[in-house]
């Protein structure tokens, strides 16, 4: 099933053409419209006009997390805001780092293209699609819900959490697709378990999932607890959120849709392009967008680019699920959180250079990061009430820093240091 | 089947297109919009062999035909419609259509293309009530018609046209662009179609490009086209939309 046969089959040749026109234009745009990177192509020495080919675009420079804090809220935006009709923002190592926007016509393509990855899916408008992801400013519960409802499926935009009654709607509604992030899955699986509710009180067929990595094990552990088949979707708002890349029933890769993104890998640290099908950091160039063109964004998701056709017919490569990330941000209960969010509010509360380390572990479905914050020798001597205090601040500053609750203990500083005397910021005890 | 690279055009100092990139399918209508000087008209004759590409591919068919000259191009199955549509005024509407066989006329072929002229006529049944009267003395939505009746006679794949609608008033302009979508349907043309007219071009392309100062800026489907409010304020005349 193809929601749009002629785009996700185009011939090679024609989808060379059609990307290197929707390049050039994009280039033009932001040339003329983004200060940021009219200044940063001047000093490179390029104009638009210079790129004549695909693989021109390693002559451009890269557009990192960091540019888009610099440029906070609207600065990368290629259109004034009356043309935008969205704005949506995801967390960054410093709060709101990114800012996102669309036109109507940015809606209408990212709607069509969620449309593909759901339709690929095995997802059609005779389906009923529970979208439990978070509703807000992430891009993942709008981009799902525009996307199913294109294509003419039932939504229900039930958002996240209250998992009895996500169940209580999922048997009720006669939902047949769930769309959330896989360890929510895991944790209605579980729910189902301990309530006694056997899988054929629910009328689930499909589950697409995303947002976080999650293992191949994980899969067949998703799909008998919930009796369904389970695709993994990828994207990230940076760039549009979901519909950059969709399992098909297949289940061999992610098919990207390339007629509206260009995509590279590259070496994290010669940043020069890997051979095809080597393990490397994705880098994605938005082709079709107005309000906020992307130009060579660092993911710093690690992916590597599948060989050979898929036998569904899809023409476009494919990638291989995530394989990890290229910096120290972890996905904790589907947020990202960087280590600096962390360092930030232990610097606030204790003053100095923290010493801390982030544990996180699974806990059946949940994820639970535990922060072990060096104190100094002498709070141990102190009152237990002291040091009670401190942890429940900080423990506070954090839920409210990063948007998920963690553990804090205290503990000796000692105890943080490996043998060379530095710390490492995470240790990730999940088997992802 | 029209694909286009690249296509640089200096006229001396001046960068008429930069890096221009686009392309036609078979049977698509596809219009390139623009402001006055953008570098619509040197594109066209660009693909038709009247300029010379500093750099960049023409390609149709699967043949590079960026060097031909313009007759041979004409024989690769593209006709241009120039601006002003550019009939032969002192001859007759009659004398022109045969001109536009001019490069595979015969004896031989006589009969053919008289059967060809006939069935330009039966396309625009005006030119055939005017077939004997000279072309000068016609109005310039017949102009125009006959324009692309030459056109035709060239046994084109492929027509380029440029502002078929300037200058006329707007009925006649409804008129030539229902003309244009009726070759498609009827006689499986793929029309590439350079326009002022961004709305009326638009309401028959499938697909549409817009150029700013000789820069492709935007491409889309004509519906998205119609809906991006850049367009709508620099070439639909929707000057409302300043204020917000």
């Amino acid at each position: 099933m193809y929601w749009e046969p002629d785009k996700e089959c185009m011939d090679g040749e024609e989808l060379e053409q059609l990307q290197l026109e929707r390049l050039q234009a994009t280039l033009n745009r932001v040339y003329a419209h983004v200060p940021f990177y009219r200044k940063k192509f001047d000093e490179m020495g390029i104009s638009p006009e210079d790129i004549s080919s695909l693989s021109d675009i390693a002559r451009l420079p890269f557009t990192a997390k960091a540019d888009l804090r610099d440029n906070y809220p609207y600065g990368l935006f290629a259109m004034p805001m009356r043309e935008v009709v969205r704005v949506h923002a995801s967390s960054g190592s410093t709060g709101m780092a990114t800012v996102v926007g669309y036109t109507r016509n940015d809606m209408r393509h990212w709607s069509n293209l969620v449309a593909r990855v759901i339709t690929a899916a095995g997802v059609t408008k005779d389906d009923v699609i529970q979208i439990a992801f978070g509703y807000g400013l992430f891009t993942g519960a709008f981009g799902l819900h525009q996307g199913a409802e294109r294509i003419g499926a039932s939504v229900i935009p039930a958002s996240s959490g209250n998992t009895l009654r996500q169940i209580q709607i999922m048997k009720d509604f006669k939902t047949t697709a769930l769309v959330g992030t896989p360890s929510y899955a895991m944790l209605i699986g579980e729910t189902l378990r301990e309530k006694g509710i056997p899988v054929s009180a629910l009328s689930l067929k499909f589950g697409l999932f995303g947002s976080e990595p999650w293992s191949e094990a994980m899969r067949k552990e998703i799909e008998s607890r919930l009796g369904i088949i389970a695709t993994d979707n990828y994207g990230l708002s940076e760039v549009m959120g979901p519909g950059i890349s969709g399992e098909c029933l297949e289940r061999n890769g992610l098919h990207f849709n390339e007629d509206h993104f260009l995509v590279e890998v590259i070496d994290p640290e010669t940043l020069a392009p890997v051979a095809e099908g080597e393990e490397g950091e994705l880098v994605i160039t938005s082709l079709t967008k107005e309000a906020f063109p992307m130009i060579r964004y660092r993911t710093r998701d690690r992916i590597r680019i599948l060989k050979g056709d898929c036998p569904c017919g899809r023409t476009g490569r494919r990638m291989s699920r995530v394989l990890g990330r290229t910096d120290d941000m972890v996905i904790i209960r589907g947020v990202n959180v960087y280590p600096i969010q962390i360092e930030n509010v232990l610097t606030e509360i204790g003053g100095g250079q923290p010493h801390y380390q982030i544990v996180v572990d699974r806990n059946g479905a949940m994820d639970e990061a535990t922060v072990l914050v060096g104190a100094e020798e002498s709070i141990f001597f102190d009152q237990m009430k002291r040091q009670k205090d401190m942890v429940d601040r900080i423990k506070a500053r954090i839920v409210q820093e990063i948007g998920v609750s963690v553990d804090v203990k205290l503990v000796e500083k000692k105890t943080l240091c490996r043998s060379d005397g530095k710390t490492q910021s995470v240790i990730d005890n999940r088997k992802l | 089947m029209l694909r286009i690279k690249n296509l640089q055009v200096y006229y001396g100092m001046i960068h008429a297109l930069r890096a221009v990139s686009l392309h036609v399918k078979e049977k698509e209508i596809v219009a390139l919009i623009g402001a006055n000087g953008a570098g619509k008209t040197t594109l066209l004759s660009a693909v038709s062999g009247l300029v010379r590409p500093a750099s960049g591919e023409v390609n149709f068919y699967g043949k590079d035909i960026t060097h031909e000259r313009a007759d041979r191009i004409v024989r690769e199955g593209i006709a241009h419609v120039p601006e002003g549509r550019h009939v032969f005024k002192p001859l007759s509407v009659e004398d022109n259509l045969l001109l536009g066989s001019y490069h595979r006329y015969s004896l031989r072929r006589r009969v053919a293309i008289r059967g060809e002229i006939d069935g330009i006529f039966s396309l625009f049944p005006v030119l055939a009530d005017r077939r004997k009267q000279l072309a000068g003395t016609l109005s310039g939505g017949e102009q125009q018609m006959l324009a692309i009746g030459r056109a035709l006679l060239s046994s084109p794949k492929a027509l380029l046209l440029d502002e078929p609608s300037m200058g006329l008033a707007p009925k006649i302009v409804k008129e030539i662009f229902g003309h244009i979508s009726k070759l498609r349907k009827e006689r499986d043309m793929t029309i590439f179609l350079v326009e002022q007219n961004a709305r009326g071009a638009l309401s028959i392309a499938d697909r549409g490009y817009v150029l700013e100062t000789g820069r492709v800026v935007l491409h889309g489907s004509s519906e998205e086209l119609l809906a991006n409010r850049d367009v709508q304020r620099a070439y639909l005349g929707r000057e409302d939309l300043t204020e917000g």
